[in-house]
């Protein structure tokens, strides 16, 4: 079945329409002059709906069901994949991906958040909220990328770390924490691309990087719009209001300056409608971005994380 | 008509002194067992219930005389505060209740820094306000906390963060979230440089403070029963939707899972410190 956002709907019946106009064309019947004329307006419509969208369309937008995933980008941009699993201690977690490939032939590793589509995958997933042993998983291929001079490329995109029991009893923020640590020392190139939901310290756990990169509809929050609003009006119910006094878009977080590189641009409609040109998009842009790294030294690249991370500060000091 | 009439008039008693006078908050009723307990009492006990040993939260004042050497206390970056950057405003706005919490407070933010001695060694504490919005970390908190790592790196000294916090602070969004990562960044400095990181957590240290610098002591020393946790106990619960087991996310429940070294009570916490600084940097025991 065809997943749609309330929004987006007047935009997928237009398109719908277009599309069986096309089926109906043979060579005795010419709908072109027709199928034109829709076609320009389905574009007039796409852009008139998505120039003018909420902080909270573009949160549902970052939530797509059909946006691009981890696994989704590593088909597009990389090749040699092969997936690793564990962290040793306890299990593999399947809410977040790890593995090596090759960048136009230079290799690398990969590591990033992975949501599922159809339920059975979700709960497989976790809804991609990974527990500490994905944190720990992740922390190993880092660390092992960094012994073998690899650069790292993650995927961000989960609702959060996974609030549970068992992910207590094991150390979530201890998972977290560490990573936030281990991260900053690498001496290898860090390129971070949020591509979905940037979900607070479940997303920063594996976004300590000397680029950080959104994409345009992503977004990235301290904490969810639904549990801002469950805690300051004590109703989740009021996401959408949240979202706007968190200012959480990707062109939000953009104007603060100091937080992230680059704003991806996505193709018309969302990552959602063409994964292989949203996918290329984010090729070009992070090869672009470790071009750059590589001129730096192990130790100038950990010099450069630092300094990047320690500008975010907004502060009044009396002089 | 009564069989009996008074033919004096009652005794007039003035109202006044009819009403006992209780000084406000002489009397304090503990949150743990119960108990109504005269106040001063608790407070001579370190704020420590002498009936259940139940640590009532203080403020970071309070636990800087209770751990540093008697006016050796240099408090660094007293004058930075919190900014509105976002303009945000949920049922008040975000620049309205900073003004508010630094009148209650009398000023800063919701960490108090500086350097000073515990029991004559030199060492850089950064100690929370739990009491201002909660502990919350946002710009201020992660910078504060962040320079007085530095500071024991280029000092040189150990470095104590006694954390009570909700997390970071909501009205600063994703800037609050880099204070986790900015401060971490800070302890891998002075981890490489080989200089003591003690974290002592007290009630309640949740969130985002749990989830960097609090979880990463070199030793994780915790007070009895205080509350610590990534997610908070309601988020939990309604997450999995299943009643939580007796005693979670207490120290004492976090000391089985291994995520603390030590429960050290209040009264011993100063003799504690001392003793761990000694060893970690070699220094010899002190005379008996």
């Amino acid at each position: 079945m065809q997943y749609f956002l309330e929004f987006e709907k007047p935009l997928v019946e237009l398109e719908q329409k277009i599309r069986e106009l096309r089926d109906y064309s043979t060579d005795s019947v010419d709908f072109s002059g027709e199928l034109a004329k829709l076609e320009k307006k389905a574009e007039k419509l796409r852009e008139e709906i998505f120039s003018n969208l909420t902080r909270w369309q573009r949160t549902q937008l970052a939530r797509h069901q059909n946006r691009p995933y981890t696994l989704d980008y590593v088909k597009h941009i990389f090749t040699d994949w092969f997936e690793v699993h564990g962290d040793r201690n306890f299990r593999d977690d399947p809410a977040l991906v790890c593995g090596f490939a090759r960048l136009d032939g230079e290799p690398c590793a990969v590591i990033g958040h992975q949501k599922g589509r159809d339920t059975k995958e979700k709960v497989y997933r976790n809804f991609g909220m990974p527990n500490p042993e994905g944190y720990r998983k992740a922390l190993r291929i880092m660390q092992m990328a960094e012994q073998f001079g690899l650069p790292i490329f993650t995927f961000v995109d989960t609702p959060g770390a996974f609030p549970g029991i068992g992910a207590e009893e094991r150390g979530q923020a201890e998972a977290i924490a560490r990573n936030l640590r281990e991260m900053a020392a690498l001496t290898v190139p860090v390129i971070v691309t949020v591509t979905g939901e940037g979900g607070s310290g479940g997303a920063l756990a594996v976004a300590v990087g000397n680029k950080v990169l959104m994409m345009q509809y992503s977004v990235y929050s301290v904490i969810s719009p639904e549990g801002c609003a469950a805690i300051l009006w004590s109703d989740g119910t009021r996401g959408p209001q949240a979202a706007e006094a968190l200012k959480l878009t990707a062109q939000d977080i953009d104007e603060l300056g100091t937080v992230i590189d680059e704003v991806i641009p996505e193709p018309p409609g969302g990552a959602h409608n063409d994964h292989a040109a949203a996918a290329a998009e984010v090729k070009q842009v992070l090869k672009k971005h470790l071009a750059e790294l590589r001129k730096l030294s192990g130790e100038e690249l950990v010099e450069q994380r630092y300094r990047k991370f320690r500008a975010m500060t907004v502060v009044e000091e009396p002089h | 008509m009564a069989w009996f009439k008074k033919s004096k008039a009652p005794i007039a008693t003035p109202v006044e002194a009819k009403k006992v006078h209780m000084p406000e908050g002489l009397w304090t009723k503990c949150k743990n067992c119960d108990e109504t307990l005269y106040t001063r009492e608790i407070e001579r006990n370190l704020n420590v219930c002498p009936k259940c040993d139940h640590h009532f939260r203080i403020s970071a004042r309070e636990r800087i005389a209770l751990v540093l050497d008697e006016g050796s206390f240099a408090e660094t970056d007293p004058g930075m505060t919190s900014v509105d950057f976002l303009k945000f405003k949920d049922s008040k706005k975000y620049s309205d209740r900073i003004k508010a919490a630094v009148a209650k407070s009398g000023g800063g933010d919701a960490l108090i820094t500086g350097s000073g001695t515990l029991d004559g060694l030199p060492v850089v504490v950064a100690v929370f306000d739990f009491g201002f919005l909660g502990g919350s970390m946002g710009s201020v908190v992660g910078e504060k906390v962040t320079r007085a790592i530095e500071l024991g790196l280029e000092k040189r000294q150990p470095v104590l963060v006694f954390s009570s916090s909700g997390g970071a602070r909501m009205q600063e969004s994703i800037l609050s979230l880099m204070q986790m990562a900015k401060s971490s960044a800070a302890l891998a400095k002075l981890r490489k440089a080989g200089i003591p990181f003690l974290s002592i957590l007290t009630d309640p240290t949740t969130g985002g403070v749990t989830a960097s610098f609090a979880m990463l002591g070199d030793l994780n020393i915790a007070e009895p029963r205080a509350l610590i946790g990534f997610a908070g106990p309601r988020v939990i619960e309604q997450t999995i939707r299943q009643k939580l087991p007796e005693g979670f996310q207490r120290s004492e429940y976090l000391l089985e899972h291994g995520m603390v070294d030590m429960i050290v009570p209040r009264r011993e916490m100063k003799e504690r410190l001392a003793q761990i600084l000694r060893i970690l940097t070699r220094q010899p025991a002190p005379a008996a």
